[in-house]
């Protein structure tokens, strides 16, 4: 997806409601937006998985051709399997998913970033 | 007294101390089942600290498979029922672990639900037994009744009732790490934690940073406070294994945590005091190391303060067979055969072999033959190639076993090299030997056997490779 040059990034979020799924495996819906280093560019698509797999969900990675996975807990061999693939895996990520696909667009989110001000992390804000 | 607020609780009663108090991963959830406090073994289980984790939706931190956004905690805060139901957690060290959870209502004196008490006990290890379909020989689960096994077995109490720094030393797959967790285990440290970390596995920046912690800002990436593996394990045990392959400079920073047991987190200037309990194991001579100049000798003197030996295999007499009989009923057991032993001639060739690999190897013999065995007895046939082509009375030791190195992988490969093995087994040895002549590099080996890259990830990930 990334060219040379070309700041344009495709985020792929694992999602539950309004935040971060807590677990790969066990997500049923995705997000999948492309970032351009300022903005979110055309509306984010959604994916509802006809049942959480971790297996399928890799495979729709790779498929979208995506750059940055954003996810909670992922085990390790899902892990490494992205990874091995060249994929950014930013996982143990709590917060509102609106605000870690911005953060992750301007490059400031990493690996275990708690935002606060999202519905699993209120008493932090 | 207790208001309707689940921070309320935590400031009428120390909870922290409470919460210790209890041997396993323990939180109190408030009544919007966001955390109000955890205890250390949740620190460790989770890999999360409860200074990260307070005000966070519970199961943000746990990550359990307990239904979607907690439909289990909200239904004991609706009914006020305590449950215990099995599940899971992935934590952050991204690995999977077996849980039994244990949520109980909290109430106030005015008989209302304020919150939830949530108990994970780690039931991986007991899922792993029940899981073989054969309880061993005793609770510590490690076999053998060979004289030199008893001499172990009758050290271990006494190792376990001192606090002592203990060295453990013996070939690989001797069964180190199963004797430093049982003499853990059976401690008076034995409801604290036991915390593992492999000295060759990371280079030495990430190891003093996993051993000591470090603080935010202390170099690049530390973007948060980390404690570290000797403040997690406070009043339990750490278990340093490969110790030889600790890098000089830590060696000095350990060494001087053993005399003041008290240490410096990267970058901090405070000092930390910790009551851990050191159990190191190491598969080289480490006085050899020691005459090398690649171990300081007052560690080893200080580490070296209770010593136990774990013979090789080979030479445990009588455990050979005890242990093939054993690990056959396992797999016979496991893969629904009905083998009910060995011929005289396979059980020669069998007791015959060296196992530079101990007991690790002969489990993966048993398996192979297990596997390959038709019939209902184990015939010479059915053996590994390489284990037939030992002259029967000949008690081969490989010239790496005699050196005291690690018996290569070329070794365990050609162990397995074999005809007439099912088509699984060559598929795996096939893989092995694509990338082991790359080098590792997958993209090599794919390209060797024919397959696509994803194909030669699926087929490691099938044959446990990964």
């Amino acid at each position: 997806m990334q060219a040379q040059g070309d700041r344009s990034m495709k985020i792929f979020i694992t999602i539950h409601n309004t935040s971060v799924a807590h677990r790969f495996d066990l997500a049923s819906e995705v997000l999948i937006a492309v970032h351009d280093g300022n903005r979110v560019v055309d509306d984010p698509r959604t994916i509802i998985m006809s049942r959480p797999s971790a297996e399928e969900l890799c495979n729709l990675i790779i498929k979208e051709d995506v750059d940055t996975v954003i996810c909670g807990g992922i085990e390790e061999r899902y892990y490494k399997f992205l990874a091995w693939k060249k994929i950014n895996v930013l996982d143990s990520v709590i917060g509102d998913f609106t605000a870690v696909l911005n953060l992750a667009g301007l490059g400031l989110l990493s690996p275990g970033t708690i935002v606060p001000s999202s519905p699993d992390t209120v008493q932090r804000a | 007294m207790i208001q309707d607020d689940g921070l309320s609780i935590a400031e009428t009663y120390n909870i922290a101390d409470i919460l210790e108090g209890v041997p396993h991963g323990t939180a109190i959830l408030d009544s919007r089942l966001r955390i109000v406090a955890m205890n250390r073994f949740l620190e460790v289980l989770t890999g999360f600290s409860c200074l990260e984790s307070k005000g966070i939706y519970g199961d943000a931190i746990f990550r359990s498979n307990l239904g979607s956004r907690g439909r289990v905690f909200q239904k004991v805060l609706g009914t006020g029922d305590a449950v215990s139901v099995e599940g899971d957690i992935i934590n952050r060290e991204r690995r999977k672990i077996s849980i039994q959870f244990t949520i109980s209502p909290l109430r106030n004196n005015a008989d209302r639900i304020i919150g939830l008490l949530v108990v994970l006990e780690d039931i991986s290890a007991f899922n792993s037994v029940m899981n073989t379909s054969l309880l061993t020989e005793n609770p510590t689960g490690i076999l053998g009744h060979s004289l030199k096994m008893q001499e172990v077995f009758d050290l271990m109490p006494l190792m376990a009732r001192t606090d002592a720094s203990i060295l453990i030393t013996g070939e690989t797959g001797t069964g180190k790490d199963m004797i430093a967790e049982a003499i853990h285990k059976s401690s008076k440290r034995g409801r604290h934690p036991f915390i593992k970390i492999n000295c060759g596995a990371l280079p030495e920046t990430l190891l003093e940073s996993e051993l000591f912690g470090h603080v935010r800002g202390s170099f690049t990436g530390a973007i948060k406070d980390k404690p570290g593996m000797f403040k997690l394990a406070h009043d339990g045990t750490i278990f340093l294994t490969e110790i030889g392959d600790m890098p000089l400079p830590l060696q000095v920073k350990l060494l001087s945590f053993l005399d003041d047991r008290e240490f410096y987190p990267i970058g901090g200037d405070k000092k930390i005091q910790v009551d851990v309990r050191i159990i190191a194991a190491t598969h080289r001579s480490l006085m050899e190391q020691v005459e090398l100049g690649n171990f300081r000798e007052d560690l080893f003197y200080r580490l070296n303060v209770l010593h136990m030996h774990l013979p090789p295999l080979r030479e445990r007499d009588g455990d050979i067979r005890f242990l093939l009989d054993h690990f056959l009923r396992e797999f016979a057991s496991r893969l629904n055969k009905k083998i009910t032993g060995f011929t005289s001639r396979s059980l020669k060739q069998l007791t015959a072999y060296s196992y530079p690999g101990n007991i690790r190897e002969l489990r993966n013999i048993v398996e192979y033959c297990a596997n390959i065995c038709p019939g209902d007895r184990i015939r010479s046939g059915h053996l590994p190639k390489d284990l037939l082509a030992i002259p029967l009375g000949e008690k081969r030791v490989p010239e790496d076993v005699k050196n005291g190195q690690i018996p290569a992988l070329a070794a365990s490969i050609n162990d397995f090299s074999r005809s007439g093995a099912d088509w699984l087994s060559i598929e795996k040895e096939m893989v092995l030997r694509a990338l082991m002549k790359n080098h590792g590099n997958r993209s090599k080996a794919a390209k060797e056997l024919g397959w696509g890259r994803t194909t030669l990830w699926r087929k490691m990930n099938m044959h446990s490779l990964v």
